[in-house]
Parts: C-alpha cells; structure tokens; sequence
C-alpha cells in the first residue's frame, strides 16, 4: 500500500492562487490585446462623437448661457467626461464576461474545477485583471479628455479618492459580468448579456440632466445605481468634496452589485456542465 | 482492507431529467493498478470520471477517492487527482512551458521546483522544442501531451484519463502508454476510458465493462477473454453492449456464426 494516494495536497492558498491567476489573465490579455484596445476605442469613439458632432448644440442645452458651437463643445466636454470615463470602466468590466466564458467553454476551467483552488481564485484573478485594465482605460481616456481642453481641477487626495473609485466601480462590475459569462452558453451570448450595462450611462445624469427626461425615465436615472457614482466622479473631478448622501448611495450600490455578483458566479462556478 | 482502494464505488446512480446514465455502478480500483472503462458511446464512461473528479454530484450511491468521500470531503479528493478530460484543458493563448507553470504555481511548487518540473515534462513528452510557443500553434497530438502532462504537474495519487489517446497518432498513442506504465510503476493509480480495445488490452490490469449504466463485466483482460471463450476483447465487448435501439450500432447487431454457436452450447450447458 502507498501512502501517496491517500495524502492531501498541501491544500488552497485562496491569495497566492488568485495572484498566480492574475498573472494567467494579464499575461492573456496582452497575448490577445483586441480585447482590451477595443474596450478603451469604445469610450474613446464616444466622447469624440459626442464633444464633436453633438457638443455644440447639445452643450448649450446642459450649461445655461452657453452659445452654441465651440463654447458648447467646452461645455459638453466637461459634463460627459465623468459619464464617459464611467463607460471605459463599465466597458473593461464587460470584457471579463467573455473571458469568464471562454475559460468555461474551453475545458480549462474544468481542469481548475477538479483542482484543490477556490472559486473566488479562479474567477477573482479575471477580476483583478479586470481593474488593472479599467484603470488603464479611465487614464489613457482622461488623457485624451485633457488634450482636447478638459481641466479636471481635483487635488491630491481627490485623486486618489478617484483611483479608488473606479477600482471598486471595475471590481464590481466585474463579478457581475463574470457571472453573466458563466451563464452563457456560448461565448458569443456571453458577449452580448453585458451590452445592457452599457446603456445605464445613457440612463442617467451622464449626458443630459435627468431633468430634461419624461418622468418615467427620469424615475429610473434618479435612482439607478449609476447616478450617484457618475455625480460622485463629477464632484471629485471638480475639486468640491461629494455629498454625503451621494457617497453613501455609490458605496451602497458598488458594495451591493459586487456582493451579487460574486455570490451569483460562485454558484455558477460549481454548477454541472455537461 | 478498504484503505488498499483508491476508487471505491457503490451504488452510483445519475440521471439527466427522465433520461438514466448510471443506475447502479459498482467499481473498486487497487492502489497502483490501471483499470479501463469500457463502453459504447454514451455508455456513461464520462459521467462516471466526472463523478469522481468532483465536477458532477452522485443522485446515489457513494465513491471514495484516495480515501476521501467526493461529496463529503471534494476538496480532499481534488487535491489527491489529477484529471485529463475529453476536452482540451490547456490555455491556448499561453506557451507550453506557461501552462506547465501555471499549474506549478497552482499547486505552490515554488520557482525553482516549478522551472524544474516543467523542464522535467517538457523533455518527458518530447515537447521541449515548442515550449516557447503558443499552444494555439501546436498540433492536436502535442496539445493532448501537454494537456497529460498539466494533469502530472503536482504528482497526484489517482490519474483520470478519459479517452486519452483519441485522435492520437500510433506513435504518440505508444508515448502515452509508455507514461502510463511509467506512472503505475511510481505508485500511480489511473482510471481511464477508452474506445480502442487494443489500449485496454495492453494497458490495463483490469477491465470494466459499463453497458446501460452499470458495469457488467469486471476482471482481467484475460478473464474477461476466458469467460467469453474468445482471444480478443472486441468480441468480449460486442457480446456484452447491447446494440443501440436507434439502429446506430446495426452493424454490431448481427452476431457472427461463432458468437452463435457458443451462446447456444452456453444455453444448452
């Protein structure tokens, strides 16, 4: 008899896994950059659209005593930039669902399941992943934002109260669209499910003032969840420290949404397959 | 002595809505012996590792694995098997050395143990030339090496094999044979399916036939062969599967003369 068989491995290591995890995924995702550039050409395609197609009509509209044409530009500029650098995050959030669902549809993620590693290191490694990817977004967006005339006048703590945000806003879309990835059936459905998020920047006080909106739509933006955080952005990014209330609702939302998600890819995780 | 089994199943039972995969299996593996599964398509084979392997849950019936209950004690079975499934587990966007070493990581080989494991593979499974590159480029017989070399990484007690050489070509099905025999040596114990008779033959200490959801032969190739008065394992395996109703299987379903005239002095005995 040998005793190999019958002795445990020197079992999980939930953090060291998920870091070996990350590395897997950033390694991906520069092997395979259409991914990634396309998340950050998205946010990029739109604020210039935006700024320069309807900015100088729409931007009058948003900034009383504004005239129209390039001083509406400016002003547009500066009221969507947070809502956009929102979308650069929502967009590198969506990513994951496809690589949640490639992993799951490919027979890797079997091998990790029959392994002695917890689901919140599989999946958690994608969604580190994740932020760092967002992060990069939201910086080479912002940087465009600059070079066309945005001036962001936040201090050094307001910065940093910003790079926090978007990380928790990235992490917690990302286990909701993990968990949208691994309810696919297909990589291509997994593609698809996320696109419903990128209409909740519309959705709200990104674009336009909630106030313009018939009240039924006016309804939904006052309360979804990205309403406070595109205002809390907004705040930080003009130096003015955010409301209470606001933050409140954006860390209630972000905490709320990333809980979900991670209970619901969990589940999934460990669902049969057949 | 139960603790001599490192696959001890009774009982099992799984099915999908109406439809019975496993009704009743029964299968008891030795520590450090190969057996095979056998089984036409559908027969269950797969199922059954996915039982083992933690990835599907019994609806009765118990199976231990290296000691340990799959239901009760799952993470205490994953860390004792090692499991090459039907479809390709390795990450195709990474190198071949990559895969190797992120599954050294996942089971904290540490970096100089890693590299040296890796490196130990790689030359194991005649890969060492393409370990640079990425998987996506490889063939399907490489992939298929490095899929069962990823499954060796951490050294596990319990191998599960299904249908490790399909789409092999005869060299590369004899490399994976040589390994097997190898890793039986070292202790070892695999439990793998397969189509090919042949394989099963040469490779296994023991067979079992999986027909309908349970196994109804078990025993040496030679057993098998001498119970069924017949030098060839197919003929054991035509006898014993029952013919698709569907009329997938007409060709097996005409029993040669011989088969006849056993079966006949059988009953007539």
């Amino acid at each position: 008899m040998t005793s190999v068989t019958l002795t445990p491995g020197t079992g999980a290591r939930p953090l060291a896994d998920m870091l070996t995890m990350l590395r897997r995924n950033l390694l991906r995702a520069m092997r395979y950059p259409g991914l990634t550039s396309f998340t950050i050409a998205i946010p990029i395609v739109l604020l210039l659209l935006f700024v320069f197609v309807f900015g100088g009509a729409v931007g009058a509209g948003v900034a009383p005593g504004v005239d129209p044409g390039a001083a509406g530009r400016a002003a547009y500029l500066d009221y969507i930039t947070p809502a956009i650098l929102l979308f650069g995050v929502i967009g590198a959030a969506q990513s994951v669902a496809i690589t949640a669902a490639m992993d799951a549809t490919s027979g890797i993620m079997a091998r990790f399941r029959t392994m002695a590693i917890s689901s919140a290191s599989v999946l958690g490694g994608p969604v580190l992943g994740t932020v760092v990817q967002g992060l990069i977004a939201v910086t080479v967006v912002l940087g465009l934002a600059v070079a066309l005339g945005y001036r962001p006048s936040a201090g050094g703590l307001g910065w940093l109260a910003l790079a926090g945000l978007f990380a928790l806003v990235t992490f917690a879309f990302s286990w909701l669209c993990v968990a949208m990835g691994l309810a696919a059936r297909s990589v291509e459905t997994a593609s698809n499910t996320p696109m419903l998020l990128t209409a909740l920047p519309f959705l709200g006080s990104g674009f336009v003032p909630v106030e313009t909106m018939p009240a039924g739509v006016r309804w939904f933006a006052e309360y979804q969840p990205l309403t406070p955080i595109i205002e809390t952005t907004r705040s930080l990014l003009a130096g003015t420290p955010p409301a209470a209330s606001t933050t409140l609702l954006t860390l209630g939302w972000t905490v709320l949404v990333a809980v979900l998600g991670l209970a619901w890819s969990r589940s999934l995780y460990r669902r049969e397959r057949r | 002595m139960t603790t001599d089994l490192a696959v001890d199943v009774r009982g099992l039972r799984k099915s999908y809505g109406d439809q019975t995969v496993l009704d009743g299996v029964d299968l008891a593996v030795r520590t450090g012996t190969v057996t095979a599964l056998l089984g036409a398509n559908g027969a269950g084979k797969t199922t059954t590792i996915g039982i083992l392997s933690t990835l599907l849950r019994p609806d009765a019936g118990t199976a231990r694995v290296a000691g340990y209950d799959v239901v009760a004690r799952p993470d205490a079975v994953r860390a004792a098997i090692g499991v090459t499934g039907q479809v390709s587990a390795v990450d195709d966007l990474l190198t071949g050395a990559e895969n190797l070493g992120l599954m050294a990581s996942l089971h904290h080989l540490g970096r100089r143990a890693g590299r040296e494991r890796t490196r130990a593979l790689l030359e194991q499974f005649a890969l060492t030339d393409a370990a640079r590159k990425p998987v996506s480029t490889w063939s399907g017989g490489m992939r298929r090496k490095l899929d069962l070399a990823m499954t060796l990484v951490g050294s596990p007690g319990v191998v599960f094999l299904d249908e490790p050489t399909t789409g092999l070509d005869p060299r590369s099905r004899r490399t994976l044979w040589d390994e097997v025999r190898a890793l039986v040596t070292a202790g070892t114990t695999i439990v793998l399916t397969t189509q090919y008779l042949d394989e099963a033959d040469r490779l296994a200490d023991r067979v079992a036939v999986l027909d309908g959801g349970r196994i109804v032969a078990e025993g040496t190739p030679a057993e098998l062969k001498a119970a069924h008065d017949t030098g060839s394992l197919d003929d054991v395996f035509l006898r014993l599967t029952e013919p698709a109703a569907d009329g997938r299987a007409t060709a097996t379903a005409t029993p040669s003369p011989t088969t006849d005239t056993t079966d006949t002095t059988e009953v007539a005995r």
